[in-house]
């Protein structure tokens, strides 16, 4: 039942993109397509999952018996860098296609707002390993369904006659602006 | 290069949030009243300095190979340093901008004038740019916090002068959205015209 809820509340009421104001930039760069925002998706996935289980380890098996919690951001940001490194060499060497697929945005990645915020949030909320990789793994959904809606809505939005001013950002972010109003309709249904 | 033109670039010419669209989660954010969104600003602007500084002193001694990850390192020694300060000296703010404040590390606008300009140019230029931008970034967030605290509740810098309860929306996250893309496209259009 608690999974559920972090579920449920990370995925609709506090959208790590439309209430969090987390990985605004790729939300906004690859949002045209639907495929590439789904190619997006996937890897945000595969690096916040691996990511939260890096840093949760390393929180509380180095940085607290160290005594060096401070350090937190400086090596949470370097494990996050080495993590998204390492799974773009093995997946070159395992996967191509799934490297083709993915590899464009892995680089994305690594300046991407959502990783490193999921990491710090999941040891400021005090969730243990499983709740911490649930929480990710589900945050990185909230992530795509917003992406995805909105990548839905730029393709119809090529056929529309837009003022010139409001082409391109402006547009996106108004649409975000409306999409954020919708999903503040999910409050309250968890506590 | 002129100084004072490598000084006010980022004000509009270069705008790092309102031209070149960076750093748009800080922005958004933290921008609910003017006050969270000048703090906010102010310590991305000492990160942008001392990072810019450093880098640009440094340049010719990272390898090029290494050069993100020694980039980033600098960057995030400095966030811990802001982290450290506000927590000790201004802890309500610090409370406000939660976990923003350690995610200045992973702001484009930093690591982008470190790859672009830091690691290119002297240390003079550098600091002015650093600053200049800094002090953009900071004059944006003032901008739409203040527009978003007048809007919805009547108030700027927590002092009330318009009667009743504004619109509440735009204190809220739609309304962070809403604002700033109406904000770039008024800068789009005065810059077309």
């Amino acid at each position: 039942m608690e999974y559920i809820l972090i579920i449920i509340s990370a995925v609709f009421i506090n959208n790590v993109v439309l209430a969090q104001f987390l990985g605004i930039c790729p939300f906004l760069g690859v949002s045209n397509k639907v495929n590439t925002a789904l190619g997006m998706t996937g890897a945000v996935t595969f690096v916040i999952v691996l990511a939260t289980m890096a840093t949760y380890l390393i929180q509380v098996y180095l940085l607290i018996p160290l005594g060096i919690a401070f350090m937190q951001t400086i090596t949470f940001i370097l494990v996050i860098a080495f993590l998204v490194q390492m799974v773009e060499i093995i997946l070159k060497k395992v996967s191509q296609s799934l490297y083709q697929a993915l590899g464009i945005f892995l680089p994305l990645i690594t300046t991407n707002c959502a990783v490193l915020g999921v990491a710090i949030l999941v040891i400021k909320k005090e969730y243990n390993l499983i709740e911490g990789v649930v929480y990710g793994a589900s945050t990185a959904v909230g992530f795509g369904l917003a992406l995805v809606i909105l990548a839905g809505i730029r393709e119809q939005l090529e056929l529309a006659d837009i003022p010139k001013g409001m082409k391109g950002v402006p547009i996106s972010l108004v649409i975000a602006g409306i999409l954020a109003l919708a999903f503040m309709g999910f409050t309250g249904i968890v506590k | 290069m002129n100084q004072l033109s490598n000084f006010t670039k980022g004000f509009i010419k270069e705008n790092p949030i309102l031209v070149l669209v960076l750093g748009t989660c800080p922005t958004l954010a933290t921008t609910s009243s003017s006050l969270n969104g000048l703090g906010m600003g102010i310590a991305t602007t000492f990160v942008l300095i001392g990072s810019n500084v450093v880098i640009s002193m440094l340049a010719n001694l990272i390898p090029d190979k290494v050069r993100i990850p020694a980039f980033v390192v600098i960057i995030a020694s400095f966030v811990t340093v802001v982290d450290l300060l506000m927590q000790a000296y201004v802890p309500g703010l610090y409370e406000k901008l939660g976990i923003f404040i350690p995610l200045i590390v992973v702001n484009c606008i930093v690591l982008g004038r470190a790859e672009a300009f830091a690691s290119k140019n002297s240390v003079l230029s550098s600091f002015v740019d650093g600053l200049g931008m800094g002090l953009g970034f900071t004059f944006a967030l003032g901008i739409l916090g203040a527009f978003r605290e007048i809007v919805g509740s009547g108030a700027i810098f927590g002092y009330k002068f318009i009667p009743g309860d504004g619109i509440l929306v735009f204190i809220l996250a739609p309304g962070a959205f809403i604002a700033l893309g109406y904000m770039i496209a008024l800068v789009n259009k005065i810059k077309k015209s």
